[in-house]
């Protein structure tokens, strides 16, 4: 700059000149651009399945999110809030406004007017598809913003990469995968981000936005209690640690007051705040932080220190003993509920199993596997302990937090395979710290190096650190070259991560489940799309209050794609209900028709995978029917269907096992079918196996219709005989 | 032209009613029907039967069994609305006729009257085993009654029985009392315990057995006292009716006019039974009698006249169905005191007794109970003799929407008053607090 003056002023220099950016200007042109092909990234790399498939709702919830949305936009608001479905749980119904988190309807139906008011004709389905993929690219900006503020913009801006493409979040949050979790993350992270910014500030504003956060939360997540019970416990390891504050005491009052206010406006939660042992944990530490605030009065007006002693020790015993009674009268009354199945099963992992075979029966909330964590966090597995070791060195409020919700996340992640979700964002948080710190060491080192050779007098009175630094610098000769070569190596590292997070994204997540695809025998894409034919069919076919019993999974399927009234769906409040499904299935014939005709039930749908090799399919799904159905019905009995503890289909089978209905419907006209070249008629090519009951006949059902691969089968109830 | 289209049409249409004036649910009456014979000796031997079915307006086509020009169908169309087997030896019908063909028949809503009789054949067997009786199995098994035979000239050998042990119902027999007993010689049959809907109208008496009367009985009997059923009927759950008889010699001249002494008995009848009973019994297989229906099923909500398409809980309904007997000739109201109404989930919520204006129209009030789902109004009328009523109309029940709870509960004014006495205090602390010092 200082070179310009000797020539003439010019227009054109002058405006190249007004371009030319301060270095603070130029870092944050970086940071924003950044930002913005982060935020691109997010959005286009959740895009694989519109691409493969076509703009389409995934999976099983999903379905009836979208269900709902629908009837949102259609109704209006306040017939959605009242709604009672009649369609789904025949003949009990379901209060569909009162059981479900409104959150996700009610963004994508306000994303939608939105959108029609901007004059853009989009479809709802259009909206709800890509809602999720939106609301990751907001995770990003959270995540930066998150990570600025435990640590610093570099660590932010590596937050949002890494949370951007981190298959963990992708997973649920592919285009087309409509789900609560979809922005429910986003709520998560925002509300952690918020209340850490509160307790920093001490600010009743961004206290107040985090009960906000909260509010929004709770309208879309059931996972909301985890949020209301990390932040007592954050509070508590402040309180015990001695960091207890003004800005603590603010920010956390603040938030639960307002929080449990506004949350009790969600019909699905109501009282629990007050009521739920789950949410107790939050109001002890709310009246602890009161005794806190009292002492700490307390202590400034005595100044004895003797005498505040034993007043500590007086009010902490009595305030103990009071909540420990309040708690107990609470439980014992009955007026706080005990902790519910599925939370113990989280802090008990094997509880599911011994208690609530519906809950263990879910595939997703398996323990999880080693190769799983791998899968979807890559090296941030093992950047997560670095970046851990780096909070610890740098210990603040912030730190701490994040400290903690990694910790108790990666418990929760291992209990279960779908809190690997709430994982990530602490995972890409703690690792983007590892990341940043470690890769701006290396720079400083690097610069500082250069430096030294350069301007060693003026970089000599910064900092002891850098004074150290170079004085270690001296001592190690190849300490550029190891810099540089560890620089390579991080970022090998990341690129590989890119990679892996691309790959993984392509082939495992983004599958929408109810199109199928497998390849061909020369390597073609064959799709099978016998889910949505089946349920075109039932909407074809069927008279409009026709009642289809069929394994729960399918139940939002067929009420939203089939418009057919169902037994039991996805929402399974109503066990007794589901296990007399299971029950139905795994009778034999003719008890099971006493069942269908005293529930009303028309066609029977089973999924067969059978001729395709489908394994996810309802045969490998049938002890958790026998054992959901054998909890509430003790005849059925888990062993009569296994030969010494082993499941089998084929000849060797129990014989229960082969003449239950479940079986018969399955296998129907199977034994006379060709599968595979060079096997036998009749060859399961799920299991591997020839089917051993292969002559099955059909006393009160008759075949209605079988998908063009077998995958679905409908069944249709005979009316009794005319003449017996 | 185009007049004389509309000439034709509207002809057709005036003249459609008179043309086909067969089985319809307008008219539940039989008119055409087809009688099936192993001989037309029959048809001589057994007019009394044919000439009384004539004489009530039924147009009778008499053709024999294995006619191969017999047809119960063509293009789609039934040609008959009722169906008399008398051909118990008839081994394979004529035409396009088998057992599947019959039972379809039947299935389809059609009646069927079938006399079998000693040496029934297979076909006839099979026929009756589809609906629900067991003929004896051996071919020349008859039913023997050593105390309960008719007092003949010839001692013979007891096969001719008499019976008067009838099912007790006005509906299928008529309101007059039979006061003559029944002659009967023939197959007696056993109903099938699974079959639910099979009833026996005539009986044997408690001595009667069936074994084959020339040979000596070297083995107990397997169908032995009042197991043993004579006739009976099945009314099928689409309301087909359909008689069977051991016996084709029952309907006959000769067993219509005999007159009838029970032996061991004094009294003797001058003419039997069987007229009246066969009779009787026919007017109820061919719909004359018992032939109920039910219309105008409507619901609404108490004060108002529109059916609603779900009800809110504890809300206060109306339900009404106009039920009417079929008299041979017209609708009639149906007047009874026990056709229920149930609002039923599972398990009825609510049971209702009916009331009547004597007009047919049955109604009830009640109201809605405090639980939500989809519920039934559900009427199972199951009376002997009479066409099964089973009507059932889907209704949800939703709970109270939002705003229709009460606003301002009275239980709740402490904490209203609690709520703005905090929010007042808390205002004019701030104020003392801000501005006091």
């Amino acid at each position: 700059m200082a070179t310009m003056p000797i020539l003439p002023p010019m227009p054109v220099l002058d405006l190249v000149k007004s371009f030319k950016l301060k270095t603070k200007q130029q870092e944050l042109l970086i940071r924003v651009s950044i930002l913005c092909l982060v935020y691109i990234l997010a959005f286009i790399t959740r895009l694989f399945s519109v691409l493969r498939y076509e703009s389409m709702i995934h999976e099983f919830d999903p379905y009836f999110n979208y269900r709902t949305t629908l009837y949102l936009t259609q109704n209006g608001f306040y017939d959605f809030w009242n709604w009672f479905d009649y369609e789904s749980w025949y003949p009990l119904g379901r209060i569909v406004g009162g059981t479900l988190y409104p959150g996700l309807m009610v963004t994508a139906a306000l994303i939608y007017r939105i959108l029609h008011f901007l004059r853009f004709a989009v479809h709802i389905r259009e909206v709800c598809v890509l809602t999720a993929p939106f609301f990751a690219s907001n995770t990003t900006l959270v995540a930066y913003f998150f990570g600025k503020e435990i640590w610093d913009t570099g660590a932010g801006l590596v937050a949002a990469i890494l949370i951007a493409v981190c298959p963990g979040y992708i997973s649920r949050s592919v285009a087309g995968s409509y789900d609560n979790e979809g922005v429910a993350i986003f709520a998560l992270l925002f509300t952690f981000y918020l209340f850490v910014k509160a307790v920093n500030t001490g600010s009743l504003a961004w206290s107040l936005a985090s009960a906000f956060g909260y509010f929004y939360m709770v309208s879309a997540w059931g996972g909301y209690v985890f949020i209301i019970n990390l932040i007592p416990l954050y509070v508590l390891v402040l309180l015990i640690t001695g960091r207890y504050s003004m800005r603590l005491y603010v920010a956390y009052n603040c938030m639960y007051v307002l929080g449990m206010l506004l949350a009790m406006q969600i019909r699905f939660v109501g009282f629990q705040h007050v009521q739920s042992g789950e949410h107790m944990a939050a109001m002890g530490v709310f009246f602890l932080l009161q005794v806190f605030y009292f002492l700490d009065w307390v202590k400034h007006m005595l100044s004895d220190t003797k005498l505040f002693q034993a007043f500590l020790r007086i009010t902490v015993t009595c305030a103990v003993a009071v909540g420990a009674i309040a708690l107990g009268l609470g439980m014992l009354s009955g007026y706080i509920s005990p902790w519910t199945g599925r939370f113990y099963s989280l802090l008990d992992p094997t509880y599911a199993k011994d208690h609530i075979p519906i809950i263990a029966s879910v595939s997703e909330h398996q323990p999880t596997a080693w190769s799983s964590f791998m899968f979807d966090f890559h090296i941030l597995l093992f950047l997560f302990p670095a970046g851990l070791y780096f909070c610890f060195k740098r210990l603040s409020d912030a730190t701490i937090f994040i400290v903690m919700y990694g910790l108790t996340s990666m418990y929760f992640a291992g209990v279960m395979v779908r809190l690997i979700l709430v994982a990530t964002p602490a995972v890409c948080l703690i690792s983007a710290i590892a990341v940043s710190a470690t890769v701006k060491n290396l720079t400083v080192l690097l610069r500082s190096k250069n430096k030294g050779v350069q301007t060693g007098s003026t970089k000599g009175s910064s900092s002891s650190k850098a004074a150290s630094k170079a004085l270690l610098d001296q001592s190690q000769p190849f300490q550029k070259n190891g810099a540089i070569a560890l620089l390579f190596g991080a970022f090998y590292l990341l690129s590989k991560y890119a990679t892996h997070c691309t790959w993984v994204t392509s082939e495992a997540y983004s599958s929408p489940s109810i199109v199928l695809a497998a390849r061909g025998a020369h390597g073609s894409r064959v799709i099978f799309d016998d889910y949505r034919e089946a349920y075109f069919w039932l909407r074809q076919n069927t008279p409009p209050d026709a009642k289809v019993m069929s394994w729960w999974d399918y139940g939002y399927q067929i009420t939203a794609m089939g418009n057919r009234t169902v037994i039991v769906d996805n929402n399974t409040w109503n066990n007794t209900h589901i296990a007399t499904v299971g029950r139905a299935m795994s009778s034999y014939e003719d008890e099971a028709i006493e069942i269908m005709r005293s529930l009303d039930v028309d066609y029977v749908l089973v999924v067969f995978g059978g001729v395709t090799g489908y394994s996810s399919d309802d045969i490998n799904k049938f002890l958790w029917m026998v054992r959901i159905g054998g909890g509430v019905f003790p005849v059925i009995k888990e062993p009569d269907y296994l030969v010494n503890g082993e499941y089998r289909v084929d000849k060797g089978a129990a014989p229960k096992m082969l003449n239950c209905l479940m079986y018969k419907l399955c296998y129907y006209r199977f034994g006379e079918m060709l599968t595979e070249y060079g096997k036998p008629p009749g060859y399961d090519r799920a299991r591997g196996v020839e089917i051993g009951n292969k002559d099955i006949k059909l006393e009160h059902l008759e075949e209605a219709f079988t998908t063009s691969n077998w995958i679905v089968r409908i069944y249709k109830v005979k009316p009794p005989n005319n003449r017996w | 032209m185009e007049k004389f289209w509309v000439i034709f049409a509207t002809s057709i249409f005036i003249l459609l009613p008179f043309t086909c004036n067969s089985f319809s649910l307008e008219t539940p009456t039989d008119r055409r029907v087809l009688v099936l014979l192993d001989d037309f000796a029959i048809k001589s031997s057994h007019s009394s039967y044919f000439n009384s079915l004539r004489s009530r307006g039924f147009d009778l086509d008499f053709k024999l069994a294995d006619d191969p020009k017999v047809a119960l169908q063509r293009y789609g169309q039934y040609l008959y609305d009722a169906l008399i087997l008398f051909c118990p030896s008839v081994e394979r019908f004529g035409g396009s006729i088998d057992v599947a063909a019959i039972i379809n028949f039947v299935d389809s809503g059609h009646d069927l009257i079938i006399a079998a009789d000693v040496n029934a054949s297979d076909l006839i067997r099979e026929v009756a085993t589809e609906c629900g009786v067991d003929f004896d199995e051996d071919p020349s098994a008859m039913v023997i009654d050593h105390t309960g035979y008719a007092v003949s000239e010839t001692e013979g050998d007891h096969t001719l029985i008499v019976s008067a042990d009838f099912i007790k119902s006005d509906v299928i027999l008529g309101s007059k009392k039979i006061t003559a007993p029944v002659l009967f010689q023939g197959i007696g049959h056993s109903l099938n315990p699974v079959n639910s809907l099979v009833l026996k109208v005539l009986s044997a008496s408690p001595s009667a057995y069936s074994a084959n009367p020339k040979s000596k009985l070297s083995t107990p009997p397997l169908l032995t006292g009042s197991a043993i059923a004579l006739v009976s009927v099945i009314q099928a759950r689409n309301n087909a009716r359909i008689l069977i008889s051991g016996s084709l010699s029952m309907f006959s001249n000769r067993f219509f006019r005999s007159g009838v002494q029970k032996s061991g008995s004094s009294t003797k009848h001058e003419k039997s039974g069987n007229e009246q009973f066969l009779t009787e019994i026919s007017k109820w297989v061919f719909h004359e009698r018992g032939h109920l229906k039910a219309v105008n099923v409507k619901h609404h909500k108490v004060g108002e006249t529109d059916e609603p398409a779900l009800y809110r809980i504890n809300d206060e309904l109306v339900y009404s169905v106009e039920i009417y007997e079929w008299s041979g000739e017209s609708w009639e109201p149906y007047v009874a005191d026990d056709v229920q109404v149930q609002f039923y989930m599972m398990s009825p919520y609510v049971l209702k007794t009916l009331s009547n204006d004597h007009k047919g129209l049955y109604s009830a009030s009640f109201k809605v109970p405090d639980v939500y789902g989809v519920f039934q109004f559900k009427v199972e009328y199951q009376k002997l003799g009479y066409t099964s009523l089973s009507l059932a109309k889907q209704i949800p029940v939703r709970p109270y929407r939002h705003n229709e709870y009460e606003r301002f509960m009275p239980t709740a004014y402490p904490y209203y008053g609690a709520a703005f006495s905090t929010m007042a205090g808390f205002f004019i602390f701030s104020f003392v607090h801000l501005y006091n010092k």
